[in-house]
């Protein structure tokens, strides 16, 4: 617990001289905490951000013109040369990201719900689970992944490659998994417990009282969140360069050494940058903008 | 109305329980006979609330017995078992808890679609008739956050009669409602207890408590100090700390 949660917890215990604002204080105290358990850095993207990016690359690209040799091609008809290529790299990125939040929302969810069982081990080992997946760095995950699974599986009989970009997916998914669960069970945690009591007393078992009641009242609160590590999972996929998948990243490499022309080096790596921009920005206004509304509507 | 020959269908004895190192229940004991109305009152921290939580076992109880209809409630151990006695007695609670994400037809409808397995149609009718008798037919539709107070207080009041209790529980129904709300809600409890309900209220609806209980209690510090008829219980209270209480709410 934060320091300023245990400091209300203990003017709670002593009985503070002003009682009256302990609800609200103890509320502020869990929401902050339960930012702080969802807690990645979130992904506060505004247009001054673009307008830097966009004059990096223009500089970058305006500086490597100047610097061209006459016998080469202009580095804006390189860009738009390699640009084909380069989207399907960015589209690989793309479904990374989707299939690895799939697998991490899905993962994280029974995490999550694991994470708040009433066995103590189960919930203990979910625990242990997420700390140890929140906490390792993605490209060592990743790394473990790619070396760990085989490069085929057995499924009925039938065999069935794995190649690179499924075990980077995999690899991606598992630290997303950690995030999702706590994301889950902040939420679920922030649901008045009067929600609990009701469902108690109308006999709802458990599982009912989670799935028909708790989580669906949790969407609203996780979706910023979630929209958040999302963004960050987006940005991520680069990691899959380092271990040899052929996304963005590593395309742009091929493409610099098939090129063999160093003033290319930063236009092409701000143009990709630029292209991260504007597929993150969106979900990160949209995010933001979700949280006003929840803030004032929850 | 009960007749004194009955036997309880709550019979609470000496129960004891324990939050931490604070004792909020110090063996208190209690016969509620079928269709009787009662009325707990008793100053804040006085273990009302709890008493009740213990019925219906949301609270464990630490010592004592408590038998409700054919549950001996300090026995069940099992989810199940607890479950079962549920199903009997129902809980309107002070901040309503209707859940936010249904609207007021839906949340009567929820428990005995999921809970009792009944049959959506003959559920929906019945729901439709509970929402009209809390004068609430035409707000069906409503989300629980487009009701006022006293009108979500209502909803949930169907909610619990959707289940067919035998038993209502009522915490503090009206503690949260503006002074002009609680009496719509005042005028259902008692049209629910008129019906033959049995009931047991923890109020501070001293006015409500003489008019509509068979029996008073009064808790103070986790015991009961007092009980009796409304009539003798307000007019001619025996104890002390009674006639305290009751002088400064009334």
């Amino acid at each position: 617990m934060s320091r300023h949660g245990q400091g209300i917890r203990a003017a709670l215990a002593r009985g503070s001289d002003l009682p009256v604002l302990l609800p609200a204080a103890e509320r502020l105290a869990r929401s902050a905490a339960e930012e702080r358990a969802m807690g990645l850095p979130s992904l506060r993207l505004t247009p001054a951000h673009g307008i830097v990016i966009v004059l990096i690359f223009l500089l970058a690209t305006g500086a490597a013109e100047a610097e061209t040799a006459p016998v080469h091609a202009s580095v804006i008809m390189t860009l738009l040369k390699w640009t084909p290529l380069l989207l399907k790299g960015f589209a690989f990125n793309i479904a990374i990201s989707f299939f690895a939040m799939a697998i991490g929302t899905v993962a994280g969810t029974g995490l999550g719900l694991a994470q708040i069982s009433l066995l103590p081990p189960v919930r203990r080992t979910a625990s242990f689970a997420m700390h140890f997946f929140r906490n390792a760095p993605w490209l060592v995950v990743l790394f473990y992944c790619m070396f760990l699974l085989p490069f085929q599986v057995r499924i009925f009989g039938v065999e069935v490659p794995l190649p690179d970009w499924i075990k980077a997916t995999f690899g991606l998914g598992l630290p997303v998994m950690a995030n999702v669960s706590e994301i889950v069970r902040g939420a679920v945690q922030s649901i008045p417990s009067g929600q609990w009591e009701s469902a108690n007393s109308l006999a709802f078992s458990r599982r009912q009282t989670i799935w028909m009641i708790i989580l669906p009242q949790c969407v609203k609160r996780m979706l910023p969140p979630w929209m958040n590590l999302y963004a960050i999972l987006a940005m991520s996929t680069v990691l899959a360069s380092v271990v040899g998948v052929s996304e963005v990243m590593t395309l742009t490499g091929d493409v610099l050494a098939a090129e063999n022309r160093p003033e290319l080096l930063l236009p092409f790596y701000s143009y990709i940058l630029v292209w991260f921009f504007l597929y993150c920005y969106p979900i990160a206004r949209w995010t933001v903008s979700l949280e006003r509304h929840f803030a004032v509507n929850i | 109305m009960a007749t004194p020959g009955d036997k309880p269908i709550v019979s609470i004895s000496d129960v004891h329980k324990s939050f931490g190192t604070v004792e909020v229940l110090k063996g208190v004991s209690m016969d509620v006979r079928k269709g009787e109305v009662v009325c707990i009152i008793g100053p804040s921290g006085s273990g009302k609330s709890t008493l009740l939580r213990c019925i219906n076992g949301l609270v464990p109880i630490d010592k004592g017995a408590i038998r409700v209809a054919a549950y001996e409630v300090h026995k069940l151990m099992k989810d199940k078992e607890l479950l079962a006695l549920r199903r009997e007695v129902a809980m309107v609670f002070q901040q309503y808890n209707l859940f936010p994400h249904k609207t007021a037809l839906q949340n009567v409808m929820m428990a005995p679609i999921h809970v009792l397995k009944e049959d959506k149609k003959e559920v929906e009718t019945r729901a439709r008739a509970l929402l009209k008798k809390v004068r609430l037919a035409e707000k069906e539709g409503a989300y629980p956050g487009e009701l006022s107070g006293g009108q979500q207080q209502r909803v949930a009041i169907a909610r619990g009669l959707a289940m067919r209790p035998e038993i209502m529980l009522f915490d503090e129904v009206t503690a949260a409602l503006d002074p002009e709300t609680v009496k719509e809600v005042l005028v259902t409890i008692r049209e629910v207890a008129e019906e033959g309900m049995t009931c047991i209220l923890v109020t501070h609806e001293m006015g409500f408590a003489r008019e509509v209980a068979d029996h008073v209690y009064f808790t103070d510090h986790g015991v009961i100090v007092e009980h009796g008829p409304p009539a003798e219980f307000f007019a001619h209270a025996r104890e002390a700390r009674t006639r305290e209480f009751l002088s400064q709410i009334l």
